[in-house]
């Protein structure tokens, strides 16, 4: 098999998010999570400026750009200033079982490369082998939340799980269109500001970022 | 009359419905509640006289319009015909009197409250007048619905009271289940060709099972808002609740509208008419007929007794209008036409008694602030314009000459009496004990009117803070006045009201009545043949009062100042009260104990050595525990199982949204 140099390069990056998403859904540590996350979003720009260079897409720089400054600079920095104002930089999460979340999570990859198949043989990109992998990282990051029991881990599969939808955007047909694009991007930061506040509104109320404690607001 | 002047009788309506859109704003800007009363509703009652002028002068004509409101490239389309002038014209008259009284009525009520309700009023008759005009499906629904809201909010007026609040919930949610339903019948009806006119559906060619589907939907849906069994739950509840001209402008016009959804459909759009679904209508009619009356003779509180009365009266209706179907799929078109003109006529005879009654309801509630049957007696005396004016409703509901209600009542007995020679013979076999049953219900309703007025007019006072009780005002009176009009002219002047009514027996069966009718003169009515029956109301009108002056003059003559008053014979217990005359408990109990199997009577007796004995006793509907119950019990069911879906966990609700990923993703694979 004669796989161009550049699409190689892609192949690793690819390889490396599927493993930066098992990383995330094994982490226990707050901080680390966020470290991960922002190297997600270096190697997610990595990829993409991979991927303009080999495609000559122009525009798949901006996105490249964007992605750099916005996924592995600003949303971590708000991150920790955050974590660093709620006192929970070193928090420890205790969560679901992690050698069970692995093996579902396993079985999540399974699930999307059987998924993304015949997509991939209709995808004329370069990239159209790394479609799995995309929709892994998507899934993978939608488990995360769900095993997750505090806010701030939860945020951060969020903003992964977009990660994964730009990726395999790129993947399939080389990135949205730049207006989509800038939107999504905006999205993410405002809601990121939201949530922010949510944080605060949270431990005002409870005490703690622990989710459980929501359940107390369910009506009877 | 208006054709001389360049004016169509269609623009002179859609000026006043425009017209009632400015007065309903108005009310809400203008600041003093007096002053809407006193204006605002004067001038409705004005619009409403246009309103029905226009109507008689577009009975004879048809006459088309297309809007260009609504949604782009969907225009409201407009047509007046014969049908929908003379329910516009039922809508127009019975609604002069409604607005009078309601000068007066409202006049005391805060004006925060009193804005809204004016709007909501005159939204209400400007909606109905639009669900008589539309000619496509997308405004009829419009005005529907607009129709049902209006009249919701109407209810809810008093809405700090809970039971008000779950009465108007339950109209609502009856009224939405029948709106569906009507949807669903349009849908039918276009036949696949997507477009939603009348126009386009009176050329749809349906099969014969569509059009049963359509049919019965119809009816589903249009005895939703009429009240037919099992669907009258809502009206014994709503129109209590609701402020008296608002129920009279309930029974009186807008059940009509659902009398006219079944006739346009049935006999305009649909081009077939199938004789067993006149059987349907007609067995459903009797069945509404017989449970309104004799629930209507057991009821206590006074607007109750008239809501079931307003049942029973759509079961005449309805009744008549299955006669006519199966007369004319019989093409016995004399005959059907006679049905139809009986049907007709009663429904505007209905809209003028019952609304007369309801607002003579109204009268009473002011004076007394009571509903409660047990608490009136010998109003006569504080209130002897007002009793005099309900006496003429109460009679004319209770279907005696020379008054409205007998000539319908009359008339539809004549179509029974006249259908031997169906080709059906078990129908022919039925059809006496059909006219035996309607017999009955006639007779019920007269029981029912010596009871309801009886028990608040005469004997004495049941309460003593009755007697410091004033008349009605006189605003009050002259809305009342106008009703009392109607009831006397449509029962005088049948042959009139008949030559009218040929317009639209002359488009919905191809026939009309007056030929026959009017054949000896206007004086005479004869439906059929002057041999076979026939009835001079005017003639009867002259007889009875030259007969009652002089018997007036000759008691007179004769007894006065022989007259010996003593003390009543008092069964050996001296102490009588005003409180021991017949009760309207006691006025309904043989009906109630010849029919306690029908309803749910739930009776509490006090055992001989109760130191206080109490009694009390409570009539239900047992349809309720039959049709509504299951309902709303599997709905509490189905409620508390989804419920189990809701933990406040949030991972578990984005549990939900993976596992719905997941299996999407898998289906679209």
């Amino acid at each position: 098999m004669n796989i161009p140099f550049s699409g190689q390069i892609i192949n690793m990056c690819a390889a490396l998010l599927l493993l930066i998403a098992f990383a995330m859904l094994s982490q226990r540590r707050i901080l680390s999570l966020i470290n991960l996350f922002a190297l997600q979003g270096l190697i997610l720009a990595a990829s993409t400026s991979v991927v303009a260079y080999s495609s000559h897409q122009t525009h798949l720089y901006y996105s490249a750009a964007l992605t750099l400054v916005l996924k592995a600079m600003i949303l971590p920095w708000i991150l920790h200033r955050l974590i660093r104002k709620l006192n929970i930089k070193w928090d420890v999460e205790t969560m679901f079982n992690i050698p069970t979340t692995m093996l579902a999570g396993l079985g999540l990859v399974v699930f999307a490369f059987n998924l993304a198949a015949p997509v991939s043989q209709m995808a004329g990109t370069i990239t159209r082998s790394t479609l799995g992998i995309a929709m892994a990282s998507v899934l993978l990051s939608f488990l995360m939340m769900i095993t997750r029991s505090k806010a701030v881990p939860q945020v951060v599969g969020f903003l992964a799980m977009e990660n994964g939808l730009f990726f395999a955007a790129t993947s399939a047909t080389y990135g949205m269109p730049m207006v989509v694009e800038l939107g999504i991007a905006l999205d993410v930061l405002v809601a990121m500001f939201i949530l922010g506040i949510f944080f605060f509104q949270i431990r005002t109320a409870f005490d703690s970022l622990d989710l459980h404690h929501m359940e107390k607001l369910k009506e009877d | 009359m208006f054709a001389s002047f360049g004016v169509l009788p269609m623009d002179v309506i859609l000026g006043v419905v425009v017209f009632w859109l400015v007065l309903g704003m108005a009310g809400l800007v203008l600041q003093n509640s007096r002053l809407i009363a006193r204006i605002i509703f004067p001038l409705g009652a004005l619009g409403s006289l246009a309103l029905a002028g226009a109507a008689l002068a577009g009975l004879d004509e048809t006459s088309t319009a297309i809007l260009p409101l609504g949604l782009p490239d969907l225009p409201f389309h407009l047509r007046m015909d014969a049908l929908s002038a003379f329910f516009l014209l039922l809508l127009g008259s019975a609604s002069i009197g409604i607005s009078v009284f309601s000068a007066g009525y409202f006049r005391d009520m805060p004006k925060a409250s009193l804005g809204p309700l004016c709007l909501e009023y005159h939204l209400f008759l400007a909606s109905m007048a639009l669900v008589f005009l539309a000619d496509d499906a997308y405004l009829f629904m419009v005005a529907w619905e607009s129709m049902a809201l209006s009249s919701y909010f109407l209810v809810t007026t008093d809405h700090d009271q809970p039971e008000v609040r779950r009465a108007g919930f339950l109209y609502l949610l009856i009224a939405h289940v029948g709106a569906i339903s009507i949807l669903m019948c349009f849908g039918v009806m276009q036949g696949g060709h997507g477009d939603y006119t009348f126009g386009a559906m009176r050329h749809a060619h349906l099969t014969t099972s569509w059009a049963s589907a359509v049919f019965f939907l119809a009816l589903f849906g249009f005895g939703a808002k009429a009240g037919i069994l099992p669907l009258h739950a809502w009206l014994p509840e709503a129109h209590p609740a609701a402020p008296s001209p608002v129920s009279a402008m309930m029974s009186g016009i807008m059940l009509k509208t659902a009398i006219y959804g079944i006739l346009r459909i049935t006999f305009d759009l649909l081009g077939m008419q199938l004789w067993w679904w006149g059987v349907a209508a007609l067995a459903l009619g009797l069945l509404t007929a017989l449970f309104g009356v004799i629930f209507a003779a057991v009821q206590v509180d006074m607007k109750r007794l008239l809501a079931y009365s307003s049942i029973e009266n759509i079961g005449f209706i309805l009744t008549g209008v299955g006669l006519t179907i199966i007369f004319h799929d019989s093409h016995k078109d004399a005959l059907a036409a006679l049905a139809l003109t009986a049907s007709l006529y009663h429904a505007l005879n209905h809209a003028f008694m019952k609304g007369l009654l309801f607002l003579g309801t109204g009268s009473i509630l002011h004076a007394t602030g009571e509903r409660h049957l047990g608490k009136f007696g010998g109003l006569i005396r504080q209130m002897p314009k007002l009793a005099l004016l309900m006496l003429v409703g109460a009679l004319a509901l209770a279907g005696l000459p020379p008054l409205n209600g007998f000539v319908s009542e009359w008339l539809l007995l004549q179509a029974f009496l006249l259908s031997p020679g169906l080709p059906q013979p078990y129908i022919n076999m039925l059809v006496p004990i059909a006219a035996a049953a309607l017999v009955l219900a006639a007779a019920l309703a007269g029981y029912v009117m010596v009871k309801f007025y009886g028990v608040i007019f005469l004997g004495q006072p049941r309460d003593s803070s009755l007697a410091k009780v004033h008349d009605a005002g006189l605003w009050e009176r002259a809305g009342m006045l106008c009703m009392v009009i109607g009831c006397i002219a449509l029962g005088v002047f049948p042959t009139f009201v008949i030559l009218h009514l040929d317009h639209v027996t002359e488009m919905l069966v191809h026939h009309s009545l007056s030929v026959s009718a009017a054949k000896t003169g206007w004086l005479l009515l004869t439906p059929i043949q002057a041999e076979r029956a026939s009835y001079g109301p005017l003639v009867l009108l002259l007889i009875i009062a030259g007969g009652g002056l002089l018997i007036a003059l000759a008691v007179k003559k004769l007894v006065h100042g022989r007259l010996r008053r003593g003390p009543a014979w008092d069964c050996g217990f001296p102490a009588q009260t005003a409180r021991m005359q017949d009760t309207a408990e006691g006025f309904g109990q043989p009906i109630r104990q010849i029919f306690e199997w029908y309803m749910g009577v739930v009776r509490q007796v006090p055992t001989p050595f109760d130191k206080h004995p109490h009694f009390h006793s409570e009539t239900h509907d047992l349809l309720w525990n039959i049709f509504y119950a299951p309902v709303k019990r599997l709905n509490d069911a189905i409620g508390k199982q989804l419920g189990k879906l809701q933990h406040g966990r949030i991972h578990i609700y984005l549990l939900y949204s993976f596992l719905t990923l997941l299996a999407l993703l898998a289906f679209v694979r």
